[in-house]
């Protein structure tokens, strides 16, 4: 149902095949976040991944990382319409961590320290496609960007990569977190814009 | 609520909105009116998305707030002039009445006020702080016509952070809501670089200091809309939290601009 817009020109027309529909390429790194920003040190963080039998797996920091830390180079899209491409990163592979993990369920909650959620299936997480990141740009994660770690899932618009990660929850089905209560697309592909419900 | 619910009570969707008036707010900043014939109405806060389309297809798409709000179908936007941007110059300076243009919404849930509920038991009453910087005065010019129309008793306040007089944004309804709206609102002006002629605050960025002297204290447990440029509300953002505001009741909106 598009139409041109009168007058409307744009600014570059060699657009990135790598850019998804309706996103524009960025050199700097906006924050989107729906509060204040949580600050949390290393020392107290953890994380853990909890089952349906209410079983936990944790890690703490040094645990985390001695899990074996991959460098990563990525593109990240986010929602309020910007991408920035080739972005080096440093976290540990979610395939690592549910490496011990049994559970019949499909999806996860995840958490965040200051009490946000978001949805995700497993199918999302695993086979190399999420990692708890702790490092981009070569520097340590900022607050503002999610410190001292956050969840990475590149392929999904970048609310989905929730900061200030505490936990993730098995749960049975897909069941929205804070996000999508709040009008975000269930699910999150760029490439399809699912931007909103 | 089932998804399926929320959905439907969401009711977004793309929309094609015609300009049916626009004129400079400020200096730097234009007042857009839409008529948007299936625009199902929105919240107070909320936000919609504009796609431009060029003669060969290429499209650019940003987010705006809404200042209007309720049932209608005109749409009211403020757009800002950032130098060397792609979209709001274009809106600015080319867009005309009678223009016709994409629009994706309403969109956000969450930064969103909504009059208490008549009809049921008062609530404990919950001041609402809002402050704002620049364009990010926008959704919460929202509220404050809001809360004005709905007579509502709650206690309001903006704090509302601008370089000069000049750039003011809703310069005479924001005077007029502080003067005699039937829902009490008190508004703060925190000039950054100059005020009016003998103005009695201090002129310059906000402090913590002023912000705590200014704001609804954590004591009354306000909830509190933050709005503007990123670096702007993460800065204030932290000193509510330093000051004993919970971070719950800290809902924030951040405009854009280097963190
Ligand atoms: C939810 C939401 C609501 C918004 N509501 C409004 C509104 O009501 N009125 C309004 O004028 N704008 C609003 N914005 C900002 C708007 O979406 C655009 O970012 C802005 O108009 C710049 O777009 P552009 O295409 O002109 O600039 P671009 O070409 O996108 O950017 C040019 C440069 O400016 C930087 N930049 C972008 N935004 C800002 C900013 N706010 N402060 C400092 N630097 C910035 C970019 O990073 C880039 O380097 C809102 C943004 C969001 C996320």
């Amino acid at each position: 149902m598009s139409f041109i817009t009168r007058g409307f020109s744009g600014r570059s027309r060699d657009r990135d095949p790598r850019l998804p529909p309706g996103q524009t390429l960025v050199d700097d790194w906006p924050v989107l976040s729906a509060g204040a920003t949580p600050r949390i040190d290393t020392e107290e963080w953890s994380f853990r991944i909890v089952d349906e039998t209410g079983a936990k797996h944790e890690w703490n920091w040094d645990e985390l990382l001695a899990l074996g830390v991959e460098d990563l180079t990525l593109d990240i899209h986010c929602v309020t319409h910007w991408t920035k491409l080739d972005m080096p990163w440093r976290g540990v592979s979610l395939d690592k961590l549910f490496e011990d993990v049994e559970s019949q369920h499909d999806y996860v909650m995840a958490h965040s320290y200051g009490g946000y959620t978001t949805n995700l299936a497993l199918e999302d997480l695993l086979d190399g496609k999420a990692w708890i990141a702790t490092e981009a740009d070569g520097e340590p994660l900022s607050p503002e960007h999610g410190g001292p770690a956050r969840l990475l899932v590149p392929h999904l618009y970048f609310w989905k990569s929730a900061k200030w990660i505490r936990g993730l929850v098995m749960q049975p089905r897909d069941d929205p977190g804070f996000w999508e209560q709040n009008g975000y697309h269930l699910h999150g592909d760029p490439w399809l814009e699912e931007r909103y419900w | 609520m089932r998804v399926a619910d929320r959905l439907a009570a969401h009711r977004t969707g793309w929309h094609v909105g015609e300009v049916v008036a626009a004129a400079m707010e400020t200096p730097l900043s234009r007042r857009i009116e839409l008529e948007v014939p299936t625009w199902p109405g929105n919240e107070a806060g909320a936000h919609l998305d504009i796609r431009l389309t060029a003669p060969d297809g290429y499209q650019a798409s940003r987010a705006y707030s809404l200042a209007s709000s309720g049932p209608g179908t005109h749409v009211t936007l403020v757009v800002d002039r950032m130098e060397y941007g792609e979209v709001s110059p274009f809106l600015v300076d080319e867009l005309a009445v009678g223009d016709r243009i994409e629009l994706h919404g309403p969109l956000g849930a969450f930064f969103i006020w909504r009059p208490p509920m008549t009809g049921t038991a008062p609530a404990a009453p919950m001041p609402v702080q809002l402050i704002g910087a620049g364009s990010g005065v926008v959704p919460l010019f929202a509220m404050v016509d809001a809360h004005a129309h709905a007579g509502d008793a709650t206690e309001f306040r903006l704090l509302y952070s601008v370089r000069d007089p000049e750039h003011v944004f809703f310069r005479a309804e924001l005077e007029a809501a502080a003067r005699d709206c039937p829902g009490p609102l008190r508004l703060d002006l925190l000039y950054t670089r100059q005020g009016p002629e003998g103005w009695p605050a201090p002129i310059g960025r906000i402090t913590r200091e002023r912000l705590a002297e200014l704001a609804i204290p954590p004591a009354d447990d306000p909830t509190i809309f933050l709005c503007g440029p990123t670096p702007f509300v993460e800065m204030v953002a932290m000193w509510l939290v330093e000051l004993g505001h919970a971070p719950e009741r800290i809902r924030a909106e951040r405009f854009g601009g280097a963190a």
